[in-house]
């Protein structure tokens, strides 16, 4: 019960909490209830009659003076950008009395007003729930008609950074296994007098703070730094190489970080192997590499599963250091959803992108499973 | 479960003391670290020292959620520094509310850009072109377009990533004059134009998060010159004995940070004081000698020591260069704008 009541209040409400934001579209209904009612029932052509305006234009006014128009103007500028400045100056200029009527009125205010498109638009925001944010995380939008469609090329984004997300966490996880595989081999063969410090030496990492190892490989991959000094020395190259602000940075920096996570899922597989098994192929007429391939190998699956897993889940996660080592084309989706988070607080974009991650990451982790064999894993 | 019962008691007791002892002082927020130093030596200490008014001080990172959620909560926070976004948004939301400006003198004694109906600029800072003056004993870059030519000044080069101040400099370095980057980054084509002079150099170019990377890009030799927060390049040459210049003359993009007050408080009489205290020039005066901030206050920018003038972004020399942050523009397009300007540095 314990377990279930920290599940629930843990994991199942904040992940339902993220999925519900990113469909929310209840601003508009809460700061004008009489619009949003009247626009639900209008038929999207050309401009709404007269009545709706005329009660648009005094919920307009009552939310300005409530200072309740915030949430409306950033709901109506996260699906077309500028929208934000043309509600709260229609807002601010608004006169007491229309010249003539409304519709002429608003449209005096900013010719904007005396077109279809930000009336479709307030309509669109009137609907109790919206796709415009999953939408726009796949880099769709509906078009004026209300069809799907894909972004301008020049916007489109998402796609292409969820797919770099997965891209580096790959080449993070193989270069994981491909250095952690040996070094823990190494571990498990040694005698425990030595092993055992150098274990902890694979640990001393996560006694320093992430950001700090991030800074530090900025330190040693600069221009002027130690790798370039020494190839410069050596005659390998003849001016520095950009070895950080790019990806090559991103992949040494997480990979550093993130090994100890296949090394110790590993270490526990390999040290529960007796050596026995190996010597018996060898004496059973095994060339060593015929032993290790078909007696080693199979038997540290387990362990290969669990640390490629562990390594990949933490990798797609991954913020500070792709920010700080990368270039502005090395930023994973968590950056993202940072942005959206704190700097423009469309919290519909953020949860949107979150979800389309976990969704996409759940898709993974079944492949994965399918393939590895869940009951096969083990962490440690 | 006795000793939990005992626990329980003493919890509770603690909850009815914290509750007691909400009579709390009016409480000013800043950014914290040396900046919120210098502001506790020549404002708030000698503040309550003239008034007689107790100070609390908190500090916080920015970001107008955290903003709502105080405001929404007890009245716990009054005075408050901010940058643009927040009070642009704050404002809009009623979060933060309109100050009486009659308390300040009116607003005709401020800069224009320092007049905000829910706000009073406290300091304006600038993102400047700096670069390492050892490394340029002469011929030193003495403009944006400098940062755009490769062939004179070969090297890689760094702005802040994002679209922000980054299609300005640009429209700077292919010849828009500074009061008209506004205008054309307002049609799409001003907008193809800022992309492809960053394009023109697209292989020299780094792009630094956080305020403290360009000193170090400088310092390291990784970039010849950037884009960088006045505030910081001064830093570096005072603490760390750096040689750094900043080419004011090239153009600069300058922000206002301003003095709020949250929807929520409870002594909004108290915290206009508190405002106007901090926004007269005699007190203004004395933050640049801290801290190459400039004074919003009209009067102010005579009274600054001559000595730290020419660092300071409102010094008369520097000032004519300075293009003031569009902060509506920016709040209405950054999404659009930096979902460009991802999709550029993709290709």
């Amino acid at each position: 019960m314990p377990l279930l009541a920290f599940l629930l209040a843990f994991m199942v409400l904040p992940i339902g909490g993220m999925l519900r934001l990113a469909i929310s579209n209840g601003e508009l209904g809460s700061a004008m209830p009489a619009t949003t009612e009247a626009l639900r029932a209008w038929d999207g052509q050309g401009v709404p009659p007269e009545a709706v305006v005329a009660g648009f234009a005094a919920e307009l006014r009552a939310a300005r003076e409530a200072r309740a128009l915030g949430p409306v103007a950033q709901r109506l500028n996260n699906a077309h950008p500028g929208d934000r400045s043309l509600v709260q100056g229609a807002a601010r200029r608004l006169p007491d009395e229309p010249d003539g009527d409304w519709r002429a009125t608003l449209a005096g205010i900013d010719e904007a007003w005396g077109e279809p498109r930000i009336w479709r638009s307030l309509q669109a925001a009137s609907a109790p729930w919206t796709d415009l944010y999953l939408l726009q995380a796949l880099d769709l939008e509906r078009d004026a008609d209300g069809d799907i469609a894909s972004v301008r090329d020049d916007r489109a984004i998402y796609r292409s950074i969820l797919g770099r997300t997965f891209l580096i966490s790959l080449v993070v996880t193989l270069a994981c296994l491909a250095i952690g595989y040996p070094l823990a081999y190494k571990l498990a063969s040694l005698p425990p007098r030595i092993a055992n410090p150098l274990t902890i030496l694979v640990l001393l990492p996560f006694w320093t703070s992430l950001l700090v190892r991030s800074a530090a490989w900025i330190v040693v991959l600069q221009r002027e730094g130690p790798i370039n000094e020494a190839l410069l020395a050596l005659g390998i190259v003849d001016e520095p190489v950009q070895l950080v602000f790019n990806r090559i940075g991103v992949y040494i920096a997480m990979t550093h970080v993130l090994l100890p996570f296949m090394v110790l899922p590993l270490l526990s597989v390999m040290r529960s192997i007796p050596p026995s098994h190996m010597r018996a192929a060898l004496s059973l007429g095994a060339t060593p590499l015929e032993a290790f391939v078909r007696v080693y190998l199979p038997q540290t699956r387990a362990g290969i599963g669990a640390g490629c897993l562990l390594v990949f889940i933490l990798a797609i996660g991954y913020y500070i250091t792709p920010a700080l080592v990368g270039g502005a084309a090395d930023q994973m989706i968590s950056y993202f959803v940072a942005f959206f988070t704190i700097q423009t607080v469309n919290w519909g974009m953020a949860a949107a992108l979150g979800s389309i991650l976990l969704a996409a990451t759940l898709v993974l982790y079944l492949i994965y499973a399918r393939l590895v064999g869940i009951d096969r894993l083990r962490l440690g | 479960m006795s000793v939990n019962l005992f626990r329980l008691a003493a919890l509770a007791g603690c909850v009815a003391m914290a509750t007691a002892a909400q009579a709390r002082d009016l409480t000013v927020v800043s950014w914290g670290g040396a900046y919120q130093d210098a502001q506790r030596e020549i404002y708030f200490q000698p503040f309550t020292a003239a008034t007689g008014i107790a100070l609390t001080e908190d500090s916080w990172n920015g970001g107008i959620g955290a903003l709502r959620a105080k405001a929404e909560g007890p009245a716990s926070w009054d005075v408050i520094q901010v940058e643009s976004d927040e009070l642009v948004l704050g404002c809009e939301e009623g979060t933060i509310v309109p100050l009486d400006w009659e308390a300040l003198g009116g607003e005709d004694q401020f800069l224009p850009a320092a007049v905000h109906e829910c706000g009073v600029g406290a300091i304006v800072w600038a993102t400047v072109l700096a670069y390492d003056g050892d490394k340029y004993p002469d011929n030193a870059p003495s403009s944006w377009a400098d940062f755009f030519d490769t062939e004179t000044y070969p090297g890689p080069r760094a702005l802040r990533s994002g679209a922000r101040q980054a299609l300005e400099f640009a429209l700077m370095g292919d010849g828009v004059p500074p009061d008209q980057i506004y205008d054309v980054l307002a049609t799409d084509e001003g907008i193809e134009r800022a992309f492809a002079k960053l394009d023109s150099i697209r292989d020299s170019l780094i792009f630094w998060e956080a305020g403290a990377q360009p000193p170090q890009l400088l310092a390291s030799g990784e970039v010849v010159m950037t884009s960088a927060y006045n505030g910081r390049i001064t830093a570096a040459n005072q603490d760390e004995g750096r040689n750094f210049q900043i080419a004011w003359d090239a153009g600069f993009v300058y922000q206002i940070d301003s003095w709020v007050v949250l929807g929520n408080s409870d002594k909004p009489d108290e915290a206009m004081q508190l405002i106007a205290y901090m926004s007269d020039p005699e007190n203004q005066k004395l933050l640049p000698p801290f801290i190459p901030y400039g004074p919003t206050h009209k009067d102010a920018a005579a009274k600054v020591d001559p000595a730290v003038l020419p660092n300071v972004p409102t010094a008369p020399e520097n000032i004519d260069h300075g293009l003031f942050f569009d902060r509506d523009f920016w709040v209405d397009r950054v999404e659009d704008l930096n979902a460009r300007f991802n999709a550029w540095a993709a290709q």
